[in-house]
């Protein structure tokens, strides 16, 4: 159904070209949201909606974009997809958007989005792209929850808000890690997540 | 003036955008592989965010917030960014060919810096704060002193982060986890030594 050219523009962000991980993309909201599980998934559907969204708009116009003023025009698109998911996240879920407070704002500045843009989208057609979108948008959420699971997990031992770690073992001298809520933990552990991806793809060869 | 001063000094510190926000990750993580480089981005960073904060300060307070457009933030702060960026490297090139050279190829990069689009936001969010409150920004010279404040705050951390990387070249590092991975663990140790000016209060 399809190609293996679309197939690999979806599978290949998920893991050997993982935006965060490989290409080093998007790092300043991935750390930051991921405090808790929550926020960091509903960053994470944002940034995939708006990516995927991003790309195919671009790719529709890719060759009406005059060259020397595409990154303003990128820009402009970006921004005002950002916008209107902002204001959904307002009127639906407002707890989590002042959760987010401006890292909402800077998807606009996010380097997933203007590097898939250059890289993808202002050269491959509409379906390619969408697929690419959706695939670096889900390679980024993967991350970030992965990240929000073990801080929220070992911080506070809740998960999605609730109670994870029964009481008996706090009553028997467990006790949550208050570093992991700490803005520090977050660098470290995406640099313990780059190490256990490197070394797995490392053995595959 | 002592207010300017304490939120000059605590945006340094206390709330870098680095280790506090991580924002400017992605150049901060690419382009610190050597000290000269990193203070000629650190430099470009503080010049533009010193151009940009206020001017995004002055358009959310007498343009946007009289007449309820704060909805179109995103797309003005951008706009003006963009074009600043696009107006200092044109000025920069016919002025002074040799910083453009040195500066150059970063130029464009800052227009896509989340410390500068974040610099920004974070005024939209403090300008409504209590007055009294030390975060708060109530005019145009709090705006400035945030935003240099801010701008030396990121230099810092990227020449800092360049040092240590210079040094790293000689270490044993484990092969996976050469690297972006140390770096990353590094800038997570630099973070939690920077978190000893949180309570920072003058």
């Amino acid at each position: 159904m399809l190609s293996k050219q679309t197939k690999e523009a979806f599978l290949g962000p998920l893991n050997a070209n993982n935006p965060v991980l490989v290409q080093i993309l998007g790092i300043c909201s991935a750390l930051a949201v991921t405090v808790q599980l929550k926020p960091a998934l509903v960053m994470g559907i944002s940034v995939t909606i708006i990516v995927a969204l991003s790309n195919v708009v671009i790719s529709l116009i890719r060759k009406s974009i005059p060259m020397r003023i595409r990154i303003i025009v990128q820009l402009v698109v970006v921004a005002a997809l950002v916008t209107i998911v902002s204001e959904v996240l307002k009127a639906f879920a407002y707890d989590v958007a002042m959760q987010l407070s401006v890292y909402i704002g800077l998807i606009i500045t996010n380097c997933i989005l203007m590097g898939r843009l250059e890289a993808f989208a202002m050269t491959n057609n509409v379906k390619d792209s969408l697929m690419d979108g959706l695939g670096n948008g889900l390679g980024y959420a993967m991350i970030l929850v992965i990240v929000a699971f073990v801080r929220e997990l070992l911080g506070s031992g809740k998960l999605l808000g609730f109670q994870v770690i029964p009481q008996w073992c706090y009553d028997h001298g467990y006790s949550n890690c208050g570093m992991m809520l700490m803005p520090a933990m977050a660098l470290i552990l995406v640099g313990c997540v780059i190490w256990a991806h490197r070394s797995i793809n490392e053995e595959k060869k | 003036m002592e207010h300017a001063l304490s939120l000059f000094v605590r945006s340094i510190f206390a709330d870098n955008m680095i280790f506090a926000f991580f924002l400017g990750m992605c150049s901060y993580l690419a382009v610190s592989k050597d000290v000269k480089t990193a203070a000629g981005l650190g430099v470009a960073v503080i010049f533009v965010q010193t151009i940009t904060l206020p001017i995004n300060y002055l358009l959310q307070v007498h343009v946007l917030a009289p007449l309820g457009l704060g909805y179109l933030s995103f797309i003005l702060f951008i706009a003006v960014i963009a074009a600043i960026v696009q107006l200092v490297e044109m000025i920069v090139e016919k002025v002074s060919p040799s910083l453009y050279n040195s500066l150059g190829i970063f130029l464009p990069l800052i227009a896509v810096n989340c410390a500068i689009m974040g610099g920004s936001l974070f005024m939209q969010q403090r300008v409504l704060l209590d007055p009294e409150n030390v975060k708060a920004i109530a005019n145009l010279g709090d705006a400035f002193a945030f935003a240099v404040g801010s701008g030396l705050g990121w230099m810092l951390a990227i020449v800092c982060l360049a040092g240590i990387r210079e040094k790293m070249e000689y270490n044993d590092v484990p092969k996976p986890l050469q690297g972006i991975g140390i770096t990353f663990i590094t800038v997570g140790l630099m973070a939690l030594a920077f978190m000893c000016f949180s309570g920072l209060n003058i």
